[in-house]
């Protein structure tokens, strides 16, 4: 590094009046455009010559570079945090906004299901006891118009037992005519029935 | 070494591409400010912008954007607390100008600005110098604190305060040399080996077999220098921060 720094100050008398000279920019060009294809012996970061270019330029680009951070870059991009920060926390609030609503609908859907299922409870329970009560009337009225077939059919065998029962009488006059017709002799109709009579007395 | 493709050396030269003169001095418009203002340009392209939408979910630009920002911030106030802030624009303009310059450096043809001692120079003092100002600003003798550490025994007072004064003033020059050192080191190392690979290539069909390790050599080396390109931009910041803070709380 020394070597360098050596070459650099040896170049440095030469390169000085070259500058303040009356033709400075002929000179330094020479030297500095010819520098960097044949090096003229000095290591170009160790070139003095260059040295002012490059400052004046570094000031230049830095002080924009520090002023576009300062003025518009570093607020920007800090705005963008901020918006973000505020756009987060306004979407939380909404969100828990949103989800108290979403309880509340939850309540009211519960109480009103429960009340449709008491409801529902309700009508089942009616229709049901309304559809028993109907039951029980058309079974009692089909009852009671059996009950009244049932007397009626056994009064008309009643009937027709007597009616049959008539008959025996009837017929066993008639045969009791006929038998006593056969083995005595003619006798009277009123005198066989009763006869008939007198016995179907004496045996009942 | 005359050779432009494999001289080492070559690729810092300064060129003149404009001539200026002003009151004596040759302030040309050069390669090396042609790069600082293409490194300027990148900066606002992404910076601003990328994050000229302002949305809220930030798009590739923006998260770029965001994510330098973040970084320096949080090395920033890590280092320095919530007081260092206020040099934010300092320390963010020093990180993406230097970042920028290097990762522009590892491009072919592409002038490494940040391998110039002088700018590197330059940007140390602009610390050393705000560090200084500020200290004695915002803390006026008691910033003198910063070169008597407390709790050390009054006999080597003397001996420490002279070691910190030499740390202090040393600060500039490890800043300056350490990110010229690097860049100049790495690029000149890429450019001789890229430079076996030209030679042995010119040497026919043996040489081009050896001009493989050289050529493998050149592609790990290139990866390596990204990263060398990222880390000293980095270790740039993260002591400007520390002597930032040293600034803002001296005495610690």
């Amino acid at each position: 590094m020394s070597w360098f720094i050596s070459q650099a100050n040896a170049q440095q008398p030469a390169a000085v009046p070259a500058v303040g000279g009356s033709a400075p920019t002929e000179a330094t060009g020479t030297t500095v455009a010819h520098g960097g294809g044949e090096h003229g012996g000095t290591f170009p970061p160790f070139d003095p010559s260059t040295f002012p270019s490059q400052l004046f330029w570094l000031a230049i680009v830095f002080i924009a570079l520090y002023v576009m951070m300062a003025k518009k870059v570093i607020p920007q991009i800090g705005g963008i945090f901020e918006a973000r920060a505020a756009k987060i926390a306004g979407d939380l609030v909404e969100a828990e906004k949103a989800k108290a609503e979403t309880d509340a609908a939850i309540v009211s859907y519960e109480a009103s299901l429960a009340a449709a299922r008491n409801k529902a409870n309700a009508i089942a329970h009616d229709t049901r006891s309304r559809v028993a009560h109907e039951i029980d009337g058309r079974r009692h009225a089909a009852e009671a118009q059996l009950a009244a077939k049932l007397s009626e059919t056994e009064r008309h065998i009643a009937d027709v037992k007597n009616i049959a029962l008539d008959h025996v009488s009837t017929i066993a006059v008639e045969t009791t005519e006929a038998v006593v017709e056969a083995l005595v002799g003619k006798v009277g109709r009123d005198e066989a029935a009763a006869a008939v009579a007198a016995v179907s007395v004496g045996k009942h | 070494m005359a050779d432009v493709r494999t001289d080492p050396i070559h690729q810092f030269g300064i060129r003149k591409l404009v001539d200026i003169n002003i009151d004596g001095y040759d302030v040309s418009f050069t390669n090396s400010s042609l790069f600082m203002i293409l490194t300027l340009a990148a900066i606002a392209l992404v910076l601003l912008w990328g994050s000229s939408s302002r949305a809220v979910v930030p798009g590739r630009a923006q998260s770029v954007a965001e994510l330098s920002y973040e970084f320096v911030a949080n090395t920033l106030r890590n280092a320095a607390g919530e007081g260092g802030m206020r040099f934010m624009p300092l320390v963010f303009s020093l990180f993406m100008f230097v970042l920028t310059a290097n990762i522009f450096g590892m491009v072919p043809y592409f002038f490494t600005v940040t391998s110039h001692i002088i700018v590197t120079a330059a940007l140390a003092l602009l610390v050393i110098f705000t560090v200084t100002i500020y200290g004695f600003y915002k803390n006026g003798t008691h910033f003198l604190k910063l070169f008597v550490p407390s709790g050390v025994p009054m006999a080597i007072v003397p001996l420490v305060t002279l070691i910190e004064i030499i740390s202090f003033l040393s600060r500039p020059l490890s800043l300056a040399v350490r990110l010229f050192a690097n860049m100049l080191a790495g690029h000149i190392t890429l450019k001789v080996f890229a430079g076996f690979v030209v030679t042995l290539t010119g040497l026919g069909a043996f040489g081009f077999l050896g001009a493989l390790l050289p050529l493998i050599m050149v592609v790990a080396l290139t990866a390596l220098e990204f990263l060398v390109a990222f880390l000293q931009a980095y270790v740039f910041t993260i002591l400007t921060c520390m002597y930032l803070n040293d600034a803002l709380h001296p005495g610690h």
